[in-house]
């Protein structure tokens, strides 16, 4: 293993050893949980697209502007597949790869070119992906989303817009088909509120047959309506 | 999810590149760090009486073994929190300063017994224990306004975690300088007061440097998506 011969080279990327030589025990030991730490982010091989992408940002610290686009938009294919990986809905993936961009961007002079780009890469979209994750999963504890609240349903118990018309009309039916001396009373005492006297003069029948008849005729209309109110 | 959606930003952040120093490894940028804060120890050494000091620590086993983990809890810390603030550091490191710094509390709480197992040492009294607490804080101002321009040129991902590391590094460092300035045994007073301080610089840190840190991406650059449409 390289990091246990020259410790010094995996630590400061090949810039020379740089501490003193009487310390190679506390190098090789910083070097050993630095390793520790950083293995899972670190692939064994570099591909020819890692080396090439490395030199790209590399050129970008220089101040290379064509590297540096040709660079983020080969990034975003990467990153968009990254977030998805990680369960990011699809249209949310989109925020993540602007976040990690902007993220390239302000930590570019803390990418080691020794290292491994797409680990470096890989590393930061996941982390935006999980930022974004709770910042979603905070949002939703906090609002309520439910679309079916705000549609239309039928109300049973409402009344249709035309209901008023074919219940009179419905009233209507029930009184023409009452006896005449029913329809009478009901005419003049409940439709057109007469006082008992004053119907018994206007139909010129009795009080006492006027208010029998209107007792029939709601008997038999509270019959016709089958007990509705 | 147009393969140019995020074109205009892309050319943006292009347009508005600038060549850039790369960073020196953290573990460097964290002995600059404490660099400072040797100088800073030598400096207040000149002000103090080093062989009462010397005295006072070698008296009992508690003393220096509380010196010695806050001065390791300040190098482990200042190393942890430069590793954490590069964005792809793993947060493991947050882990690196927390033996030393069990050492340190365990020494120094070994101190409150200090009422039964030496009866006879001077015991700071309420009004020196607030000097202590002066003495954490103001130390920890300049300490901490170092350390976090210096984090900050990095970008962590972590940022309260990064900041609240660096608080405890400040803060180790302040308490180990304190021990120039403190003629006194640990006490339970002393103790509380010291965790106070301690805790309250950590605190500080945290909110500070995680809001330093955690400004917007777009913020910070000076391209935003629409703008660059507008151009």
């Amino acid at each position: 293993m390289a990091a246990a011969v020259q410790p010094n080279v995996i630590l400061w990327g090949g810039s020379g050893p740089l501490l003193p030589p009487q310390f190679p025990g506390m190098a090789a030991g910083y070097c050993r949980v630095r390793t520790f730490l950083m293995t899972d982010a670190e692939p064994q091989l570099r591909s020819a697209d890692d080396l090439r992408r490395a030199a790209q940002m590399a050129a970008a610290q220089a101040g290379d502007r064509v590297a540096y686009e040709a660079l983020l938009r080969d990034c975003v294919p990467l990153i968009r597949a990254i977030a998805m990986r990680r369960g990011v809905a699809a249209d949310h993936v989109e925020d993540v790869v602007q976040d990690v961009l902007l993220t390239i961007h302000r930590a570019r002079q803390t990418y080691d070119p020794n290292r491994s780009f797409s680990a470096w890469l890989r590393t930061i979209a996941e982390r935006r992906a999980i930022d974004l994750l709770r910042r979603i999963g905070r949002q939703r504890a906090r609002e309520v989303h439910s679309p079916l609240d705000f549609e239309t349903f039928a109300d049973e118990t409402a009344r249709p817009a035309d209901s008023g018309r074919s219940s009179a009309s419905r009233v209507n039916d029930a009184l023409a088909s009452l006896p005449e001396r029913q329809r009478e009373a009901v005419q003049a005492l409940v439709l057109e509120e007469r006082s008992l006297s004053e119907a018994a003069i206007a139909t010129r029948r009795s009080k006492g047959a006027l208010k029998v008849n209107l007792h029939r005729a709601l008997k038999a209309l509270r019959g016709k309506f089958g007990g509705e109110t | 999810m147009t393969a140019n959606a995020h074109d205009h930003l892309i050319r943006g952040l292009a347009a508005s590149l600038r060549p850039v120093r790369r960073l020196p490894p953290p573990l460097f940028r964290a002995l600059a760090w404490l660099a400072v804060v040797v100088a800073l120890a030598i400096a207040l050494a000149a002000f103090a009486n080093l062989d009462a000091v010397w005295q006072r620590i070698s008296a009992a086993p508690d003393l220096w073994l509380a010196v010695i983990g806050s001065t390791l809890t300040a190098i482990l810390a200042a190393i942890a929190a430069f590793e954490l603030s590069v964005p792809d550091a793993p947060r493991a490191w947050a882990a690196l300063p927390l033996p030393a710094a069990l050492l340190w509390v365990g020494a120094s709480g070994f101190g409150c017994l200090r009422g039964w197992v030496a009866p006879q040492s001077h015991v700071a009294v309420m009004s020196e224990t607030r000097d202590c607490l002066m003495f954490i804080v103001f130390l920890s101002v300049p300490l901490s306004a170092l350390l976090l321009t210096m984090l900050r040129r990095a970008y962590p991902l972590y940022p309260g975690l990064t900041a609240a590391i660096g608080g405890l590094a400040v803060a180790a460092a302040a308490a180990t300088l304190l021990n120039f300035f403190h003629p006194y045994d640990a006490a339970a007073t002393d103790l509380v007061v010291h965790a106070v301080a301690v805790g309250l610089v950590i605190a500080a840190n945290r909110a500070l440097g995680g809001r330093i840190f955690a400004v917007p991406a777009l913020a910070r650059i000076d391209v935003t998506p629409n703008r660059v449409g507008s151009n």
